[in-house]
C-alpha cells in the first residue's frame, strides 16, 4: 500500500466509525486493542462499562482473544481481521492468544 | 542465540561453533546414537549420507507445512510443500513413512487441510501427524483435526506404533495452553505415556515426535513444553530415545544422557532466532535464499546397533 492511498483510508475509516457511532445508543463507548508484533497494545487498558472493544491484528501471523474465565473467545484472526466484544459488567478481564499463549493482556472495565 | 549443543564428551566432537555454522548454512549432519551414546560423526558429504540412508530402515520427518500461508515470508507455501514432496520422491531408497510434526495448515481450514492432503498424498508414503497449534483453530477447537486424523487415536490425537523394530510415540502438545504458559502435554497423555512405555525392553530405540520442542527451546516465546520433564522422566530408563519436534523453524540439537533432541526446518517459512528479534513471526529472507530456509528430515535406524542417523537437507538445489 503507496502512501497517498492513506488519507482515503483514513477518510473512509472516520466515514464508517462515525455511522458506527451514529448507530450505537448514546454513550456507548469504542476502544481499539492493536494486535502487533506478537502483542496486546496496550496490553492494560480501562474503559467504562458499556465499552466496544475491537481487538485488531496487525501481524503475518494469526492470533485469537481468548478470555481467561472463558468469558469472550474470538475465532483465528489473520492479518487485518478483528474481533470486538462488548464489556458490559465492570470488572477485570485478563486475556491472553491461546496460539501464543505468552501473549496476555487485560482489560478494567469500571463503572 | 541458545545453545544447541552436541555434546558428548569425546574427544573426536565436532567444536559446537563449527556445527551450528554449518547447520545454519544448511549442510547436512549426520550423527548416529550408538547403545545410547550420542557420537558425533561429523559433517558428511551427500554420497556418504546417501549412502548411510540407503543401508537401513528410514523414514522422514516434514514440518510446518502453513498450508494456507501466503505474506511476504513465502506468499506460495504449497508451492514449497510441493518441492519439499517431490525431493522426497527423488530420494535414492523409499522411505518406509513419513511423520508431519504440526502446522500441517496455517488457519485449520478445510481447504487448507485438503490442499495439504493432497500434495503429502503425492509422496505415496503412510503419513503420521501430530497436530500443531495452527491445526486445532478451526470454530470446533480441534474438530476439523480429529475430523481427519483422530481416528484410532487417543484424547486429542496421541498414539504409539512400531515399526522397523522402534516404538514410535506421537504425542500433542497443543491444546488446551494456559495464558502465560508453553506448550501443554497433560496428565492425561502423561498416564497414557506412562502405560504405553510399562513393561518395555530398554533397549529398544523409542522415537518421539510432537509439534512444540519438548525441552525449553526459548521461554520468552513459548517455545518449550511446561510438563515435559515429567514425560521425560518416563522416558529416562530408555537407551536410545530420540525426541523430533518441529514450531521453531529451524534446526536445533540438543543431547541429555540418551535423549536426543532434534527440531526440523519448516516446508514454509522461516523464523527467528531466539532472541533475534523482537518477536518469532515469520521471517523474510532476501529474495532467492527462501529455499536454503526450508527443508526435510531424514531419519535412518541402523539394523542390529540402536543407531540413528538424522540428516537435514535443504530445498535449495545443490
Ligand atoms: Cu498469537
Amino acid at each position: 500500500m503507496t502512501c497517498r492511498h492513506r488519507p482515503l483510508w483514513a477518510a473512509g475509516a472516520i466515514i464508517v466509525l462515525s455511522v458506527l457511532a451514529a448507530l450505537r445508543p448514546a454513550g456507548a463507548e469504542e476502544a481499539l486493542v492493536r494486535i502487533s508484533n506478537f502483542a496486546f497494545v496496550p496490553p492494560d487498558l480501562t474503559v467504562k462499562v458499556g465499552t466496544t472493544v475491537t481487538f485488531r491484528n496487525e501481524d503475518d501471523e494469526p492470533h485469537l482473544v481468548v478470555a481467561g474465565d472463558g468469558s469472550f473467545r474470538s475465532r483465528a484472526l489473520d492479518t487485518k481481521d478483528s474481533f470486538a466484544y462488548d464489556f458490559s459488567q465492570p470488572g477485570e478481564f485478563s486475556y491472553f492468544c491461546s496460539l501464543h499463549p505468552h501473549m496476555q493482556g487485560k482489560i478494567r472495565v469500571s463503572r | 542465540m541458545t545453545h544447541h549443543r552436541i555434546d558428548n564428551g569425546r574427544p573426536d566432537t565436532t567444536r559446537r561453533e563449527t556445527l551450528e555454522c554449518m547447520i545454519w548454512a544448511g549442510t547436512g549432519v549426520l550423527w548416529t546414537v550408538a547403545s545410547g551414546v550420542p557420537v558425533s560423526l561429523g559433517l558428511l558429504g551427500k554420497a556418504e549420507a546417501a549412502e548411510a540412508v540407503t543401508k537401513g530402515f528410514t523414514f522422514l520427518q516434514i514440518s510446518d507445512s502453513h498450508v494456507g500461508f501466503d505474506k511476504a515470508a513465502n506468499p506460495h507455501a504449497l508451492d514449497t510443500l510441493t518441492e519439499a514432496i517431490a525431493q522426497i520422491g527423488a530420494l535414492p531408497a523409499k522411505p518406509a513413512f513419513m511423520i508431519h510434526t504440526g502446522d500441517i495448515t496455517h488457519l485449520s481450514t478445510a481447504a487448507q487441510f485438503d490442499d495439504a492432503a493432497r500434495v503429502i498424498g503425492g509422496a505415496r508414503l503412510d503419513v503420521h501427524y501430530v497436530p500443531g497449534e495452527h491445526d486445532v483453530i478451526d470454530e470446533g477447537n480441534g474438530q476439523a483435526y480429529s475430523e481427519r486424523y483422530g481416528k484410532g487415536k487417543q484424547g486429542a490425537g496421541w498414539y504409539s506404533f512400531d515399526e522397523g523394530g522402534v516404538h514410535f510415540i506421537g504425542l500433542v502438545n497443543v491444546v488446551n495452553l494456559k495464558a502465560g504458559g508453553l506448550g501443554q502435554l497433560g496428565l492425561e497423555q502423561l498416564k497414557w505415556l506412562a502405560d504405553d512405555l510399562r513393561g518395555r525392553s530398554a533397549s529398544a530405540p523409542i522415537v518421539v515426535f510432537a509439534h512444540i520442542p519438548l525441552w525449553t527451546v526459548y521461554a520468552d516465546w513459548g517455545w518449550g513444553t511446561a510438563d515435559s520433564a515429567q514425560a521425560l522422566a518416563l522416558l529416562k530408563p530408555f537407551g536410545s530415545v530420540t525426541i523430533l519436534n518441529g514450531h521453531i523453524h529451524q534446526i536445533m540439537q540438543k543431547v541429555e544422557g540418551n535423549v536426543t533432541f532434534h527440531t526440523a526446518r519448516s516446508t514454509a517459512f522461516p523464523q527467528p532466532a531466539p532472541g533475534t528479534a523482537s518477536s518469532p513471526g515469520p521471517l523474510t529472507v532476501p529474495a532467492g535464499e527462501l529455499r536454503k530456509f526450508l527443508g526435510i528430515t531424514s531419519v535412518a535406524i541402523r539394523p542390529g546397533a540402536n543407531d540413528l542417523a538424522i540428516i537435514d537437507s535443504t530445498l535449495a538445489r545443490a
